[in-house]
């Protein structure tokens, strides 16, 4: 028995580790993803005043800040039993959406772009931001920064703050938006319009035409077949601030719809000796193991789930590109881990969208936005999809609004399971015989990206390429060798 | 308990009333525990609540802060000021886990010699039945 | 000629500062004119084995973000400090701790027991907990690394010359200390960079609307009154930190009508943000009587989470004493 353990030891430090396991012929029997980062939030959430929740959960997350600071805000609207007056619900949403788009974005260019944009052969110099430059020109780069930019500042201006938004409070936000900012918002959701569509030109041009890429997409490889989540509107389609979780089989089929209050109906987590990170399952139909297929509880969550889970898109361009996506991949749900990076974008057009129609809406200019609680606080729960998938809050409190108890279901766990399985079944295809086959860094690393962990998505910033080191011992845990991931690539 | 165990006490003492008390008591020999440090304030409403946490720090059992009756305050509010701070930090101070012997507000006249030897008894034997701070033995990278 | 050095690092971070840093958008184009990132594993893939060739005290200036939470962590930054002419503790998380550093209010038991035991999602019949080191099926050693009790700010596990500020820093922040860290001309050991030497306030829009000597009769969550955005949040009864935490991020939560919660920490010479803190509310609180004073106290149920939001690892007691001997 050889054992073999890909430590990214630079890009992942403290957050991920894969371990590959030989059989005496050489050849890979299991992989184990392992993620070795525990802090406590549920924890020592305990004592705090519920009211700062949206702030303290925000620190999970630097990458996707507003996502908890939504969810955590949804919560306390339940908690405090207050409905949030229409206007500050619609700058609510508005807000998420000029969050998710700029998200997205920064994932589509900065993340993926250099797989995709540039290409996954291309060499690892090219593989970065600059290489996407490169391809797309510096106007159109200079555009992607800039676009970015602005959605950035409209979320300060909106939000207080772009890291660690401050405006969540149950009811509603903090402050109406001036006269002034929702001109600059009507403005720049025009610009982001124009983005999107740009975007979904890019990638068809670069990716869809290119044969090589929609074979990478559908191989076996990265092809998974498990259940599907995601939030959807009262006619099943996406929506990233409310609604009801849908669950798909793989087979396409409704497995269940459900208010987030029920989710411990639905929702279990299991825990494995070998990691910190706890696997989310269907609890009606069970853990067991991390295997897929329609009997196992797994499921994923993110931009392909989203879209698998519902039945289309709310905006027009949306729609459009969804139904290309299917017809093209030949009908729902789609399996591929790959098509996650089809959906995001899909979803960039949708974010786009979304922002423009609530930017044009009348109400977003009340002076409305908040509704003081009345009612004496006891549970909450909030749920949004965040850029990485479903992301659920739940607290209970003392009659003072002081957390007791607090469960945060977060997206990057929802796929734990499915991310470990592409990386055991990466492992598999590709460790033969004792040898570690050139691919398998570039495999990982992909299937791993379009899930866009969250401990990932803060590492892969600018260059490509997973740096990482094989360690392989022999069955005595000796170490015979250690292999850079540069030998390999 | 740990019979050995001399508790090391710190007590911030208002120059005009308890410091006085405490000088009182010592010339009408009158007996309390020796293992009071005493730092002598131009009046209680200089304790910032830091000096107290830096008491602890520094490996203090206990501390003690002491001032001139409400209304008696040579600096008119000062002591108000204190009680208003020590009563926020007393709560803070439960929840770093400190015990609530461990720390005291008293209203001790130049007069209340007595007064001053009964806090400092109570003090010192409530101390030592709960043992040493063991602030040292969590924060194992000091 | 040679070009500085410079390191970038994070140990127990949110990520969020690594965000604040690209959000220098532009701006990263100029430093890397002006200078040669050697080490940035959130965007470039130097690794560990080069920064471990480069010669003793050979990097400028290493900028490390997020607390001490991992042995991992600990190496890395004993290496930067090794290596480097400069430690620069980047954020609230490596200065003092951080919003992660309120952990120090429980023990890391207590965290194992409830995230994989008692959590109401967890169905875990055979009482299962992740192991240091656990043999798999397939018979490999399967190793995690250990969590430390407490985490820890930077300057308690290395020398640390200087602190930028925020949660996260502000790009403009990020910016000036960049150009003081590259001007030559130096600061004295331990200061903070990129940031005011004055408080929130004189950095606030409302400070005109605030009295000389503030005085306040109730205190009021920021759920149960909708403020008014024109006037010192303070007088209005909100926690705003703003008198005690230093300047230099432009008000960016006040000018969202929210209170400040300190994430800018201390002003020189304050050993304790959270006993300050508590010691200037309590002070402000219009009453003399005790059991008054007590029942507008009493509305701060969670004076921990409010004044040690960022600085809890950095308290003079660093977290809970969770040796309680009853
Ligand atoms: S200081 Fe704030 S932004 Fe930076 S890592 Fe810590 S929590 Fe995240
Ligand atoms: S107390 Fe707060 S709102 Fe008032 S002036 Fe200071 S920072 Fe501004
Ligand atoms: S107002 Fe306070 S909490 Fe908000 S960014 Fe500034 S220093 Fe940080
Ligand atoms: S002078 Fe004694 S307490 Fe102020």
């Amino acid at each position: 028995m050889k054992e073999v353990v890909i430590n990214p030891i630079t890009r992942l430090e403290g957050h991920g580790k894969i371990v590959i396991i030989l059989d005496d012929a050489g050849n890979c029997v299991k992989a184990y993803l392992q993620v070795p980062e525990l802090r406590g939030f549920e924890i020592f959430a305990i004592g705090r005043h519920a009211e700062d929740m949206p702030q303290i959960t925000s620190r999970i997350c630097g990458v996707c800040p507003t996502a908890h600071h939504m969810a955590s805000t949804k919560a306390l609207d339940d908690l405090y039993k207050v409905e949030p007056p229409e206007p500050a619900k619609k700058i609510r949403e508005m807000f998420y959406n000029i969050f998710m788009l700029e998200d997205h974005a920064l994932h589509f260019y900065i993340l993926a772009g250099p797989d995709f944009i540039v290409g996954p052969k291309a060499p690892k110099e090219e593989r970065n931001v600059v290489g996407v430059i490169k391809k797309v020109g510096t106007e159109v780069g200079l555009r992607i920064i800039q676009t970015r930019k602005k959605l950035r500042k409209l979320l300060e201006t909106i939000g207080g703050k772009t890291i660690h938004p401050v405006l969540g409070l149950p009811g509603g936000i903090s402050k109406p938006l001036s006269q002034e900012v929702v001109e600059t918002a009507r403005k720049v959701s025009e610009e982001a319009v124009q983005f999107a569509e740009f975007t979904y030109k890019v990638f068809k041009d670069v990716v869809l035409a290119n044969k090589e890429y929609v074979d990478l997409i559908t191989s076996e490889a990265y092809t998974h077949r498990t259940y599907y989540m995601g939030l959807v509107d009262e006619k099943n389609r996406v929506n990233f601030y409310d609604g009801k979780l849908r669950v798909v089989s793989p087979r396409g089929i409704e497995h269940a719809k459900f208010d987030v209050h029920q989710y411990l109906d639905y929702i279990a987590e299991h825990v494995e000796p070998w990691t910190y990170i706890k696997f989310p399952y269907l609890k009606k139909i069970g853990w067991k193991g991390l295997i897929d297929g329609e009997d196992s509880g797994v499921m994923s969550v993110a931009p392909l789930a989203r879209l698998n889970a519902a039945d289309g898109m709310a905006t027009p361009r949306a729609q459009e590109a969804y139904e290309e996506m299917y017809q093209i991949l030949g009908g729902k749900p789609v399996h591929h881990t790959l098509a996650n990076h089809w959906a995001r974008v899909i979803e960039i057009i949708y974010a786009a969208e979304r922002f423009r129609e609530l930017a044009h809406d009348p109400d977003i200019e009340s002076k409305e936005v908040r509704n003081l609680p009345t009612a004496t606080p006891e549970e909450g729960i909030g749920v949004v999809e965040a850029p990485r998938g479903t992301l659920i809050h739940h607290y209970q409190t003392d009659q003072n609004g002081v957390i007791k108890k607090a469960n945060l279901l977060v997206a990057t766990q929802h796929n734990a399971a499915r991310i470990a399985l592409s990386v055991d079944k990466a492992a598999r295809n590709l460790v033969k015989a004792g040898q570690i086959e050139q691919g398998i860094l570039n495999m990982v690393e992909m299937a791993f990206r379009s899930y866009d962990p969250c401990h990932a998505c803060g590492t892969h910033s600018l260059p490509g390429g997973l740096s990482v080191k094989f360690y392989l011992y022999d069955t005595n845990g000796q170490l015979l060798r250690v292999v850079d991931s540069e030998e390999l690539i | 308990m740990n019979q050995n165990f001399e508790p090391k006490i710190i007590a911030f003492l208002c120059n005009w009333c308890s410091y006085a008390a405490l000088d009182l008591a010592g010339t009408s020999r009158m007996k309390y525990p020796p293992n009071f440090l005493v730092v002598r304030v131009m009046c209680s409403g200089r304790v910032d609540p830091q000096f107290v946490l830096e008491a602890f720090r520094r490996g203090a059992d206990g501390v003690l802060v002491a001032g001139c009756h409400p209304g008696d305050c040579h600096y008119i509010e000062g002591n108000i000021k204190t009680l208003r701070r020590m009563t926020l930090l007393k709560r803070m101070l439960e929840e770093f886990g400190i015990e609530k012997e461990r720390f005291r507000l008293e209203w001790i006249s130049a007069a209340e010699a007595d007064k001053f030897v009964k806090v400092a008894n109570e003090m010192f034997e409530q101390i030592k039945a709960l043992g040493p701070l063991k602030l040292k033995e969590v924060n194992t990278h000091e | 000629m040679n070009k500085p050095k410079i390191a970038l690092y994070w140990c127990a971070s949110c990520g969020g500062c690594e965000e604040a840093q690209v959000d220098l958008a532009e701006k990263i184009l100029d430093l890397v004119n002006l200078v040669d990132i050697v080490f940035w594993p959130v965007a470039m893939d130097y690794k560990l084995e080069d920064v471990e060739k480069l010669p003793d005290g050979s990097i400028t200036a290493s900028l490390i973000n997020g607390g001490i939470r991992l042995s991992e962590h600990e190496y890395v930054v004993k290496l930067l400090r090794k290596k480097s002419k400069l430690v620069v503790a980047y954020g609230a998380c490596s200065a003092w701790g951080g919003v992660p550093g309120l952990a120090n209010l429980y023990s890391r038991e207590e965290i194992l027991k409830y995230v994989y035991h008692e959590a109401p999602t967890v169905e875990n019949p055979q009482k299962i907990q992740p192991q240091l080191k656990i043999k798999a099926e397939e018979g490999a050693t399967l190793e995690l690394p250990e969590v430390f009790p407490r985490l820890l700010p930077l300057d308690l596990v290395v020398d640390v010359d200087y602190y930028i500020p925020g949660c996260p820093p502000t790009p403009d922040v990020t910016w000036k200390a960049i150009e003081t860290l590259l001007s030559g001309n130096l600061p004295a050991k331990g200061s903070v960079l990129g940031a005011l030497d004055k408080s929130l306030c004189y950095d606030c829009p409302l400070n005109e609307t605030k009295p000389e000597k503030v005085l306040i009769k109730d205190i009021k969550r920021p759920h149960e009154v909708i403020a008014d955005p024109s006037k010192c949040l303070l007088t209005q009864g909100l926690m705003c930190l703003g008198p005690v935490t230093r300047g230099g991020c432009g008000a960016l939560c006040i000018k969202a009508a929210m209170p400040c919660t300190g994430c800018f920490g201390p002003l020189n010479e304050v050993m304790d943000y959270g006993g300050k803190a508590a010691s200037y509310f309590a002070s402000i609180i219009d009453y003399s009587d005790e059991e008054e004073i007590k029942k507008v106290l009493g509305k701060i149920l969670d004076p921990m989470g409010i004044f040690y939001r960022y600085s809890l690892p950095a308290s003079r007691l660093r977290g809970k004493i969770t040796v309680m001997r009853r």
